[in-house]
Protein backbone atom coordinates (compact mmCIF):
# COMPACT_ATOMS: atom_id res chain seq x y z
CA UNK A 1 0.00 0.00 0.00
CA UNK A 2 2.19 2.81 -1.18
CA UNK A 3 1.27 6.45 -1.00
CA UNK A 4 1.39 6.81 -4.77
CA UNK A 5 -1.65 4.53 -4.92
CA UNK A 6 -3.48 7.07 -2.76
CA UNK A 7 -4.13 9.40 -5.64
CA UNK A 8 -6.12 6.80 -7.55
CA UNK A 9 -7.97 5.27 -4.57
CA UNK A 10 -11.23 6.57 -3.16
CA UNK A 11 -9.93 6.00 0.35
CA UNK A 12 -6.31 5.48 1.32
CA UNK A 13 -5.38 4.75 4.92
CA UNK A 14 -1.63 4.92 5.37
CA UNK A 15 0.10 3.45 8.42
CA UNK A 16 -2.52 4.92 10.67
CA UNK A 17 -2.57 4.40 14.42
CA UNK A 18 -4.88 5.86 17.06
CA UNK A 19 -4.10 6.19 20.73
CA UNK A 20 -6.54 7.48 23.30
CA UNK A 21 -5.19 9.06 26.43
CA UNK A 22 -7.29 8.93 29.57
CA UNK A 23 -6.30 10.09 33.06
CA UNK A 24 -4.91 6.71 34.00
CA UNK A 25 -3.53 5.14 30.90
CA UNK A 26 -2.94 5.38 27.21
CA UNK A 27 -4.76 2.82 25.11
CA UNK A 28 -4.06 2.01 21.51
CA UNK A 29 -7.31 1.61 19.60
CA UNK A 30 -5.76 1.08 16.20
CA UNK A 31 -2.29 -0.40 15.82
CA UNK A 32 -0.85 0.20 12.42
CA UNK A 33 -3.40 -0.04 9.67
CA UNK A 34 -3.04 0.53 5.94
CA UNK A 35 -5.89 0.10 3.54
CA UNK A 36 -6.80 1.15 0.02
CA UNK A 37 -10.29 1.25 -1.37
CA UNK A 38 -10.78 1.65 -5.12
CA UNK A 39 -13.45 3.99 -6.48
CA UNK A 40 -16.81 2.22 -6.67
CA UNK A 41 -15.62 -0.62 -4.50
CA UNK A 42 -17.68 -2.07 -1.64
CA UNK A 43 -15.49 -3.00 1.31
CA UNK A 44 -16.75 -4.60 4.51
CA UNK A 45 -14.85 -4.39 7.75
CA UNK A 46 -15.36 -7.08 10.36
CA UNK A 47 -13.60 -7.72 13.63
CA UNK A 48 -14.18 -8.56 17.28
CA UNK A 49 -16.39 -6.20 19.31
CA UNK A 50 -14.64 -3.04 20.40
CA UNK A 51 -11.65 -3.57 18.14
CA UNK A 52 -11.82 -0.11 16.64
CA UNK A 53 -13.86 -0.67 13.48
CA UNK A 54 -15.98 2.42 14.12
CA UNK A 55 -12.86 4.42 14.92
CA UNK A 56 -11.62 3.60 11.44
CA UNK A 57 -14.73 5.15 9.86
CA UNK A 58 -14.40 8.25 12.03
CA UNK A 59 -10.83 8.62 10.75
CA UNK A 60 -11.98 8.46 7.16
CA UNK A 61 -14.73 11.04 7.76
CA UNK A 62 -12.34 13.34 9.60
CA UNK A 63 -14.39 13.31 12.80
CA UNK A 64 -11.26 11.90 14.45
CA UNK A 65 -7.58 12.59 13.74
CA UNK A 66 -5.06 9.74 13.67
CA UNK A 67 -2.18 9.80 16.14
CA UNK A 68 0.22 8.78 13.37
CA UNK A 69 -0.10 8.17 9.67
CA UNK A 70 -2.47 9.80 7.25
CA UNK A 71 -5.83 9.27 5.61
CA UNK A 72 -6.53 10.37 2.08
CA UNK A 73 -10.07 10.66 0.80
CA UNK A 74 -10.71 11.21 -2.90
CA UNK A 75 -7.14 12.34 -3.39
CA UNK A 76 -7.20 14.90 -0.59
CA UNK A 77 -5.65 14.42 2.84
CA UNK A 78 -8.23 14.34 5.64
CA UNK A 79 -7.59 17.16 8.14
CA UNK A 80 -11.07 17.80 9.60
CA UNK A 81 -14.69 16.74 9.17
CA UNK A 82 -15.22 16.01 5.48
CA UNK A 83 -18.35 17.10 3.70
CA UNK A 84 -17.97 14.96 0.61
CA UNK A 85 -19.08 11.75 2.31
CA UNK A 86 -22.33 10.19 3.48
CA UNK A 87 -22.52 8.67 6.95
CA UNK A 88 -24.99 6.14 8.34
CA UNK A 89 -24.86 5.15 12.01
CA UNK A 90 -26.32 2.14 13.80
CA UNK A 91 -29.10 4.36 15.13
CA UNK A 92 -30.94 6.25 12.47
CA UNK A 93 -30.38 9.57 14.35
CA UNK A 94 -33.41 11.26 12.81
CA UNK A 95 -34.90 14.56 13.98
CA UNK A 96 -38.18 13.54 15.59
CA UNK A 97 -40.01 16.72 14.60
CA UNK A 98 -39.32 16.28 10.91
CA UNK A 99 -41.13 14.00 8.50
CA UNK A 100 -39.19 11.31 6.68
CA UNK A 101 -38.82 13.52 3.61
CA UNK A 102 -37.75 16.58 5.59
CA UNK A 103 -35.22 14.47 7.50
CA UNK A 104 -33.72 13.48 4.17
CA UNK A 105 -33.72 17.12 3.05
CA UNK A 106 -31.79 18.18 6.17
CA UNK A 107 -28.69 17.17 4.25
CA UNK A 108 -29.56 19.71 1.53
CA UNK A 109 -30.48 22.49 3.96
CA UNK A 110 -27.23 22.12 5.87
CA UNK A 111 -25.26 22.24 2.63
CA UNK A 112 -27.26 25.02 1.05
CA UNK A 113 -28.13 22.86 -1.99
CA UNK A 114 -30.77 24.23 -4.33
CA UNK A 115 -34.12 23.07 -3.01
CA UNK A 116 -35.57 22.10 -6.38
CA UNK A 117 -32.69 19.81 -7.15
CA UNK A 118 -32.66 18.41 -3.60
CA UNK A 119 -36.40 17.73 -3.78
CA UNK A 120 -36.04 15.83 -7.03
CA UNK A 121 -33.14 13.81 -5.65
CA UNK A 122 -35.07 13.06 -2.44
CA UNK A 123 -38.05 11.75 -4.39
CA UNK A 124 -35.74 9.60 -6.47
CA UNK A 125 -34.15 8.10 -3.34
CA UNK A 126 -37.50 7.66 -1.61
CA UNK A 127 -38.63 5.59 -4.56
CA UNK A 128 -35.36 3.67 -4.78
CA UNK A 129 -35.51 2.64 -1.11
CA UNK A 130 -39.21 1.83 -1.06
CA UNK A 131 -40.22 4.71 1.20
CA UNK A 132 -42.99 5.87 -1.12
CA UNK A 133 -46.12 6.52 0.92
CA UNK A 134 -44.14 7.24 4.08
CA UNK A 135 -42.69 10.62 3.05
CA UNK A 136 -44.78 12.53 5.57
CA UNK A 137 -44.55 10.09 8.47
CA UNK A 138 -42.72 11.20 11.60
CA UNK A 139 -39.81 9.00 12.74
CA UNK A 140 -41.73 7.52 15.67
CA UNK A 141 -44.39 6.34 13.25
CA UNK A 142 -41.81 4.36 11.25
CA UNK A 143 -40.38 0.91 11.93
CA UNK A 144 -36.67 0.50 12.61
CA UNK A 145 -36.05 -0.65 9.04
CA UNK A 146 -37.93 2.32 7.61
CA UNK A 147 -36.02 4.74 9.84
CA UNK A 148 -32.75 3.30 8.63
CA UNK A 149 -33.89 3.71 5.02
CA UNK A 150 -34.51 7.39 5.75
CA UNK A 151 -31.00 7.64 7.20
CA UNK A 152 -29.61 5.99 4.06
CA UNK A 153 -31.49 8.40 1.79
CA UNK A 154 -30.20 11.34 3.83
CA UNK A 155 -26.65 10.02 3.47
CA UNK A 156 -27.03 9.68 -0.31
CA UNK A 157 -28.88 12.93 -1.04
CA UNK A 158 -25.82 14.92 -2.10
CA UNK A 159 -24.49 12.04 -4.24
CA UNK A 160 -21.40 11.45 -2.08
CA UNK A 161 -18.67 9.48 -3.80
CA UNK A 162 -17.92 7.69 -0.53
CA UNK A 163 -20.52 6.23 1.81
CA UNK A 164 -19.50 5.22 5.34
CA UNK A 165 -21.78 2.85 7.23
CA UNK A 166 -21.25 1.96 10.88
CA UNK A 167 -23.26 -1.18 11.66
CA UNK A 168 -26.29 0.33 9.94
CA UNK A 169 -28.47 -2.73 10.36
CA UNK A 170 -27.24 -3.86 13.77
CA UNK A 171 -30.45 -2.91 15.55
CA UNK A 172 -32.82 -4.58 13.07
CA UNK A 173 -34.40 -8.00 13.26
CA UNK A 174 -32.92 -10.75 11.06
CA UNK A 175 -35.57 -10.63 8.35
CA UNK A 176 -35.56 -6.85 7.99
CA UNK A 177 -31.80 -6.98 7.93
CA UNK A 178 -31.78 -9.39 4.96
CA UNK A 179 -34.21 -7.12 3.16
CA UNK A 180 -32.04 -4.10 3.83
CA UNK A 181 -28.98 -6.00 2.59
CA UNK A 182 -30.72 -6.70 -0.69
CA UNK A 183 -31.75 -3.07 -1.00
CA UNK A 184 -28.34 -1.71 -0.10
CA UNK A 185 -26.81 -3.99 -2.71
CA UNK A 186 -29.21 -2.63 -5.32
CA UNK A 187 -28.66 0.98 -4.26
CA UNK A 188 -24.90 0.50 -4.43
CA UNK A 189 -25.17 -0.98 -7.93
CA UNK A 190 -27.36 1.90 -9.05
CA UNK A 191 -25.31 4.73 -7.54
CA UNK A 192 -21.79 3.38 -8.05
CA UNK A 193 -20.75 4.88 -4.72
CA UNK A 194 -17.70 3.64 -2.86
CA UNK A 195 -18.90 2.01 0.36
CA UNK A 196 -17.07 1.24 3.59
CA UNK A 197 -19.30 -0.92 5.78
CA UNK A 198 -18.55 -1.87 9.36
CA UNK A 199 -20.59 -4.88 10.44
CA UNK A 200 -20.86 -7.72 12.93
CA UNK A 201 -22.61 -10.02 10.51
CA UNK A 202 -20.30 -12.26 8.53
CA UNK A 203 -23.03 -13.13 5.99
CA UNK A 204 -23.80 -9.45 5.47
CA UNK A 205 -20.15 -8.57 5.02
CA UNK A 206 -19.66 -11.20 2.32
CA UNK A 207 -22.97 -10.77 0.50
CA UNK A 208 -22.45 -7.04 -0.01
CA UNK A 209 -18.73 -6.65 -0.53
CA UNK A 210 -16.00 -6.98 -3.12
CA UNK A 211 -13.53 -7.37 -0.29
CA UNK A 212 -13.80 -8.08 3.42
CA UNK A 213 -11.18 -6.70 5.80
CA UNK A 214 -10.81 -8.80 8.93
CA UNK A 215 -9.36 -6.90 11.86
CA UNK A 216 -7.65 -8.29 14.96
CA UNK A 217 -8.61 -7.56 18.52
CA UNK A 218 -7.63 -4.20 19.97
CA UNK A 219 -5.29 -2.68 19.02
CA UNK A 220 -6.71 -3.29 15.58
CA UNK A 221 -4.46 -4.57 12.83
CA UNK A 222 -5.48 -5.96 9.45
CA UNK A 223 -5.58 -9.70 10.01
CA UNK A 224 -6.46 -10.62 6.46
CA UNK A 225 -8.12 -9.22 3.37
CA UNK A 226 -10.55 -11.60 1.70
CA UNK A 227 -11.49 -11.18 -1.93
CA UNK A 228 -15.11 -12.21 -2.35
CA UNK A 229 -15.48 -14.49 -5.34
CA UNK A 230 -19.08 -13.79 -6.31
CA UNK A 231 -20.73 -12.32 -9.41
CA UNK A 232 -21.59 -8.62 -9.41
CA UNK A 233 -25.31 -9.28 -9.68
CA UNK A 234 -26.33 -11.03 -6.45
CA UNK A 235 -29.66 -12.60 -5.76
CA UNK A 236 -29.86 -13.19 -2.01
CA UNK A 237 -30.91 -16.85 -1.80
CA UNK A 238 -28.79 -17.80 -4.81
CA UNK A 239 -25.72 -16.08 -3.37
CA UNK A 240 -26.10 -17.88 -0.05
CA UNK A 241 -25.98 -21.18 -1.90
CA UNK A 242 -22.80 -20.43 -3.84
CA UNK A 243 -19.52 -22.10 -2.97
CA UNK A 244 -17.73 -18.73 -3.11
CA UNK A 245 -20.03 -17.42 -0.36
CA UNK A 246 -19.53 -20.49 1.81
CA UNK A 247 -15.77 -20.35 1.38
CA UNK A 248 -15.55 -16.67 2.30
CA UNK A 249 -17.81 -16.90 5.35
CA UNK A 250 -16.00 -20.02 6.59
CA UNK A 251 -12.65 -18.28 6.21
CA UNK A 252 -13.83 -15.18 8.09
CA UNK A 253 -15.38 -17.28 10.84
CA UNK A 254 -12.08 -19.10 11.18
CA UNK A 255 -10.14 -15.86 11.38
CA UNK A 256 -12.47 -14.27 13.91
CA UNK A 257 -12.48 -17.45 15.98
CA UNK A 258 -8.71 -17.40 15.96
CA UNK A 259 -8.41 -13.79 17.07
CA UNK A 260 -11.01 -14.04 19.82
CA UNK A 261 -9.87 -17.50 20.91
CA UNK A 262 -13.35 -19.02 20.89
CA UNK A 263 -12.58 -21.77 18.43
CA UNK B 1 -54.77 10.76 13.80
CA UNK B 2 -56.89 13.70 14.90
CA UNK B 3 -60.14 12.52 16.47
CA UNK B 4 -63.35 13.96 15.01
CA UNK B 5 -64.67 16.86 17.03
CA UNK B 6 -67.47 14.97 18.80
CA UNK B 7 -65.00 12.43 20.10
CA UNK B 8 -62.65 15.17 21.05
CA UNK B 9 -65.17 16.88 23.30
CA UNK B 10 -66.18 13.58 24.82
CA UNK B 11 -62.48 13.01 25.51
CA UNK B 12 -62.25 16.38 27.23
CA UNK B 13 -65.29 15.51 29.34
CA UNK B 14 -63.85 12.12 30.26
CA UNK B 15 -60.59 13.62 31.43
CA UNK B 16 -62.01 16.62 33.20
CA UNK B 17 -64.81 15.19 35.33
CA UNK B 18 -62.54 13.89 38.08
CA UNK B 19 -60.69 17.17 38.76
CA UNK B 20 -64.01 19.02 38.41
CA UNK B 21 -65.62 16.71 40.96
CA UNK B 22 -62.73 17.19 43.37
CA UNK B 23 -62.98 20.94 43.01
CA UNK B 24 -66.75 20.80 43.63
CA UNK B 25 -66.18 18.65 46.72
CA UNK B 26 -63.76 21.25 48.09
CA UNK B 27 -66.32 24.02 47.58
CA UNK B 28 -68.99 21.89 49.29
CA UNK B 29 -66.73 21.27 52.30
CA UNK B 30 -65.89 24.97 52.40
CA UNK B 31 -69.61 25.75 52.33
CA UNK B 32 -70.40 23.22 55.09
CA UNK B 33 -67.63 24.57 57.29
CA UNK B 34 -69.14 28.06 57.07
CA UNK B 35 -72.89 27.24 57.39
CA UNK B 36 -72.43 24.93 60.37
CA UNK B 37 -70.63 27.73 62.18
CA UNK B 38 -67.61 25.53 62.71
CA UNK B 39 -65.52 28.57 61.88
CA UNK B 40 -66.58 32.16 62.49
CA UNK B 41 -67.84 33.94 59.37
CA UNK B 42 -65.36 36.79 59.77
CA UNK B 43 -62.50 34.27 59.61
CA UNK B 44 -63.75 32.22 56.66
CA UNK B 45 -66.44 33.72 54.43
CA UNK B 46 -68.86 31.35 52.72
CA UNK B 47 -68.33 30.47 49.05
CA UNK B 48 -71.59 32.24 48.24
CA UNK B 49 -70.51 35.44 49.92
CA UNK B 50 -67.10 35.31 48.21
CA UNK B 51 -68.76 34.73 44.86
CA UNK B 52 -71.17 37.63 45.40
CA UNK B 53 -68.25 39.89 46.16
CA UNK B 54 -66.43 38.73 43.03
CA UNK B 55 -69.48 39.82 41.03
CA UNK B 56 -70.11 43.09 42.93
CA UNK B 57 -66.52 44.30 42.94
CA UNK B 58 -65.82 42.97 39.48
CA UNK B 59 -64.57 46.20 37.97
CA UNK B 60 -62.38 47.00 40.99
CA UNK B 61 -60.79 43.52 40.87
CA UNK B 62 -60.50 43.59 37.08
CA UNK B 63 -58.30 46.68 37.12
CA UNK B 64 -55.95 45.22 39.73
CA UNK B 65 -55.90 41.88 37.93
CA UNK B 66 -54.65 43.62 34.79
CA UNK B 67 -51.83 45.26 36.72
CA UNK B 68 -50.64 41.96 38.19
CA UNK B 69 -51.05 40.11 34.88
CA UNK B 70 -49.07 42.79 33.06
CA UNK B 71 -46.23 42.61 35.59
CA UNK B 72 -46.27 38.82 35.45
CA UNK B 73 -46.17 38.59 31.65
CA UNK B 74 -43.48 41.26 31.33
CA UNK B 75 -41.37 39.54 33.98
CA UNK B 76 -41.93 36.14 32.40
CA UNK B 77 -40.99 37.31 28.90
CA UNK B 78 -37.84 39.04 30.12
CA UNK B 79 -36.87 35.98 32.17
CA UNK B 80 -37.59 33.71 29.18
CA UNK B 81 -35.46 35.68 26.71
CA UNK B 82 -32.62 36.28 29.18
CA UNK B 83 -32.77 32.70 30.41
CA UNK B 84 -32.45 31.22 26.93
CA UNK B 85 -29.60 33.58 26.01
CA UNK B 86 -27.67 32.80 29.19
CA UNK B 87 -28.28 29.06 28.70
CA UNK B 88 -26.97 29.20 25.12
CA UNK B 89 -23.87 31.08 26.26
CA UNK B 90 -23.33 28.53 29.02
CA UNK B 91 -23.68 25.54 26.71
CA UNK B 92 -21.32 26.93 24.07
CA UNK B 93 -18.65 28.20 26.47
CA UNK B 94 -17.34 26.25 29.40
CA UNK B 95 -15.79 29.45 30.75
CA UNK B 96 -19.16 31.21 30.79
CA UNK B 97 -20.74 28.17 32.42
CA UNK B 98 -18.23 27.90 35.25
CA UNK B 99 -18.26 31.67 35.77
CA UNK B 100 -22.01 32.18 35.71
CA UNK B 101 -23.19 29.08 37.55
CA UNK B 102 -22.27 30.10 41.12
CA UNK B 103 -23.80 33.56 40.65
CA UNK B 104 -26.95 32.03 39.17
CA UNK B 105 -27.26 29.70 42.10
CA UNK B 106 -26.72 32.56 44.51
CA UNK B 107 -29.43 34.58 42.77
CA UNK B 108 -31.75 31.61 43.04
CA UNK B 109 -31.23 30.75 46.72
CA UNK B 110 -31.48 34.32 47.99
CA UNK B 111 -35.05 34.82 49.31
CA UNK B 112 -36.80 37.15 46.86
CA UNK B 113 -39.13 38.47 49.57
CA UNK B 114 -36.05 39.64 51.45
CA UNK B 115 -34.54 41.63 48.58
CA UNK B 116 -37.83 42.95 47.21
CA UNK B 117 -37.83 45.96 49.59
CA UNK B 118 -34.46 46.94 48.19
CA UNK B 119 -35.94 47.25 44.71
CA UNK B 120 -38.70 49.45 46.08
CA UNK B 121 -36.06 51.70 47.67
CA UNK B 122 -34.17 51.86 44.39
CA UNK B 123 -37.03 52.07 41.92
CA UNK B 124 -40.03 53.34 43.83
CA UNK B 125 -43.63 52.17 43.88
CA UNK B 126 -44.11 51.68 40.12
CA UNK B 127 -44.31 48.40 38.27
CA UNK B 128 -40.51 48.05 37.84
CA UNK B 129 -39.67 46.41 41.19
CA UNK B 130 -42.51 43.89 40.73
CA UNK B 131 -41.28 42.98 37.27
CA UNK B 132 -37.75 42.55 38.59
CA UNK B 133 -38.90 40.19 41.35
CA UNK B 134 -40.95 38.24 38.77
CA UNK B 135 -37.88 38.01 36.51
CA UNK B 136 -35.72 36.79 39.39
CA UNK B 137 -38.25 34.12 40.29
CA UNK B 138 -38.79 32.88 36.73
CA UNK B 139 -35.24 33.11 35.40
CA UNK B 140 -33.65 30.08 37.04
CA UNK B 141 -35.96 27.30 35.78
CA UNK B 142 -35.66 28.65 32.23
CA UNK B 143 -31.85 28.56 32.33
CA UNK B 144 -31.66 25.11 33.89
CA UNK B 145 -34.17 23.53 31.52
CA UNK B 146 -32.66 25.14 28.42
CA UNK B 147 -29.14 24.06 29.38
CA UNK B 148 -30.42 20.52 29.95
CA UNK B 149 -32.27 20.58 26.64
CA UNK B 150 -29.35 21.90 24.61
CA UNK B 151 -27.05 19.31 26.17
CA UNK B 152 -29.46 16.44 25.54
CA UNK B 153 -28.84 16.48 21.80
CA UNK B 154 -27.68 13.18 20.36
CA UNK B 155 -23.88 13.21 19.97
CA UNK B 156 -24.16 11.23 16.73
CA UNK B 157 -26.57 13.81 15.37
CA UNK B 158 -23.96 16.51 15.96
CA UNK B 159 -21.28 14.39 14.27
CA UNK B 160 -23.60 13.92 11.36
CA UNK B 161 -24.13 17.68 11.21
CA UNK B 162 -20.35 18.13 11.09
CA UNK B 163 -20.16 15.92 8.00
CA UNK B 164 -22.98 17.93 6.41
CA UNK B 165 -20.93 21.10 6.72
CA UNK B 166 -23.67 23.44 7.84
CA UNK B 167 -21.57 25.24 10.42
CA UNK B 168 -22.46 26.03 14.03
CA UNK B 169 -25.32 28.47 13.29
CA UNK B 170 -27.27 26.11 11.05
CA UNK B 171 -26.59 23.24 13.44
CA UNK B 172 -28.04 25.31 16.28
CA UNK B 173 -31.08 26.53 14.36
CA UNK B 174 -32.01 23.29 12.66
CA UNK B 175 -30.93 20.67 15.19
CA UNK B 176 -29.90 21.85 18.63
CA UNK B 177 -32.52 24.43 19.46
CA UNK B 178 -35.57 22.49 18.22
CA UNK B 179 -34.30 19.43 20.11
CA UNK B 180 -34.15 21.52 23.30
CA UNK B 181 -37.70 22.86 22.96
CA UNK B 182 -39.48 20.16 25.02
CA UNK B 183 -37.14 20.87 27.94
CA UNK B 184 -37.48 24.62 27.40
CA UNK B 185 -41.26 24.42 27.57
CA UNK B 186 -41.14 22.40 30.78
CA UNK B 187 -39.01 25.18 32.26
CA UNK B 188 -41.28 27.93 30.91
CA UNK B 189 -44.34 26.33 32.52
CA UNK B 190 -42.66 26.30 35.91
CA UNK B 191 -41.38 29.82 35.27
CA UNK B 192 -44.77 31.35 34.48
CA UNK B 193 -46.29 30.17 37.77
CA UNK B 194 -43.28 31.55 39.63
CA UNK B 195 -43.60 34.86 37.79
CA UNK B 196 -47.11 35.26 39.22
CA UNK B 197 -45.74 34.70 42.71
CA UNK B 198 -42.93 37.16 42.01
CA UNK B 199 -45.32 39.89 40.89
CA UNK B 200 -47.53 39.44 43.97
CA UNK B 201 -44.52 39.39 46.30
CA UNK B 202 -43.35 42.62 44.68
CA UNK B 203 -46.77 44.15 45.31
CA UNK B 204 -46.78 43.06 48.95
CA UNK B 205 -43.61 44.98 49.59
CA UNK B 206 -44.77 48.32 48.32
CA UNK B 207 -47.51 49.28 45.89
CA UNK B 208 -50.89 50.91 45.52
CA UNK B 209 -52.28 48.61 42.85
CA UNK B 210 -52.35 44.94 41.83
CA UNK B 211 -53.80 41.83 43.43
CA UNK B 212 -51.06 41.73 46.06
CA UNK B 213 -52.15 45.21 47.12
CA UNK B 214 -55.82 44.10 47.15
CA UNK B 215 -54.98 41.22 49.47
CA UNK B 216 -52.85 43.37 51.74
CA UNK B 217 -55.63 45.99 51.97
CA UNK B 218 -58.28 43.34 52.65
CA UNK B 219 -56.07 41.85 55.31
CA UNK B 220 -55.71 45.22 57.01
CA UNK B 221 -59.48 45.78 56.94
CA UNK B 222 -60.26 42.22 58.13
CA UNK B 223 -62.19 41.98 54.86
CA UNK B 224 -61.86 38.20 54.47
CA UNK B 225 -64.31 37.87 51.53
CA UNK B 226 -62.13 40.28 49.53
CA UNK B 227 -59.02 38.42 50.66
CA UNK B 228 -60.47 35.13 49.44
CA UNK B 229 -61.62 36.74 46.20
CA UNK B 230 -58.09 38.07 45.61
CA UNK B 231 -56.59 34.63 46.20
CA UNK B 232 -59.01 33.04 43.77
CA UNK B 233 -58.29 35.59 41.05
CA UNK B 234 -54.51 35.17 41.46
CA UNK B 235 -54.89 31.40 41.14
CA UNK B 236 -57.03 31.78 38.04
CA UNK B 237 -54.45 34.09 36.45
CA UNK B 238 -51.68 31.58 37.15
CA UNK B 239 -53.68 28.65 35.83
CA UNK B 240 -54.71 30.50 32.66
CA UNK B 241 -51.13 31.51 31.88
CA UNK B 242 -50.00 27.93 32.45
CA UNK B 243 -52.70 26.56 30.15
CA UNK B 244 -51.78 29.12 27.50
CA UNK B 245 -48.20 27.85 27.51
CA UNK B 246 -49.39 24.27 27.43
CA UNK B 247 -51.48 25.07 24.39
CA UNK B 248 -48.55 26.82 22.73
CA UNK B 249 -46.44 23.74 23.39
CA UNK B 250 -49.01 21.49 21.75
CA UNK B 251 -49.25 23.74 18.72
CA UNK B 252 -45.50 24.18 18.34
CA UNK B 253 -44.38 20.67 19.25
CA UNK B 254 -47.12 18.30 18.09
CA UNK B 255 -44.46 15.63 17.57
CA UNK B 256 -43.59 15.84 21.24
CA UNK B 257 -46.97 16.20 22.92
CA UNK B 258 -48.48 13.37 20.90
CA UNK B 259 -45.84 11.05 22.31
CA UNK B 260 -45.96 12.40 25.83
CA UNK B 261 -49.47 11.05 26.30
CA UNK B 262 -52.35 12.45 28.27
CA UNK B 263 -50.96 11.75 31.73
CA UNK B 264 -49.29 15.13 32.18
CA UNK B 265 -51.10 18.39 32.66
CA UNK B 266 -54.15 19.61 30.97
CA UNK B 267 -57.73 19.09 30.08
CA UNK B 268 -56.99 20.41 26.61
CA UNK B 269 -54.44 17.71 25.87
CA UNK B 270 -55.33 15.59 22.90
CA UNK B 271 -54.24 12.45 24.68
CA UNK B 272 -52.39 9.74 22.79
CA UNK B 273 -54.22 6.92 24.55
Amino acid sequence: MSTTLGTTSAVAIDDVSVRFRSKRAETTAIGQVSLDVAPGEFVSIVGPSGCGKSTLLKLVSGLLRPSTGSVTLLGEQVCGPRHDIGFVFQRAALLEWRSARRNILLQAEMRGMSSAEAGRRADELIEMTGLTGFENALPHELSGGMQQRVALCRALLHRPRVLLMDEPFGALDALTREQMNVELHRVWRETGTTVLLVTHSIAESVYLANRVIVLTQRPALVKEVIDVDLPAERDYAETMARSGFAAATARIRDLLGAVTGHD
Amino acid sequence: MEPVSGDRWRGVAERSWRPAALLAACVVIWHLVTVTGLVEAYLVPSPGKTFDLLVDKWSYLWGHTWVTTYETILGFVIAGVLGVLVAVAMVYSRTVESTAYPILLFAQVIPKIAIAPLFVVWLGFGFEPKVIVAVLMAFFPVVISTVTGLKSVDAEMLELAATMGGGPVKTFVKIRFPAALPHLFAGLKVAVTLAVTGAVVGEFVGSNEGLGYVILQANGNMDTPMLFAGLIVISVVGILLFLLLDLAEQLMLPWHSSRRGAAVTTLLAKGGS
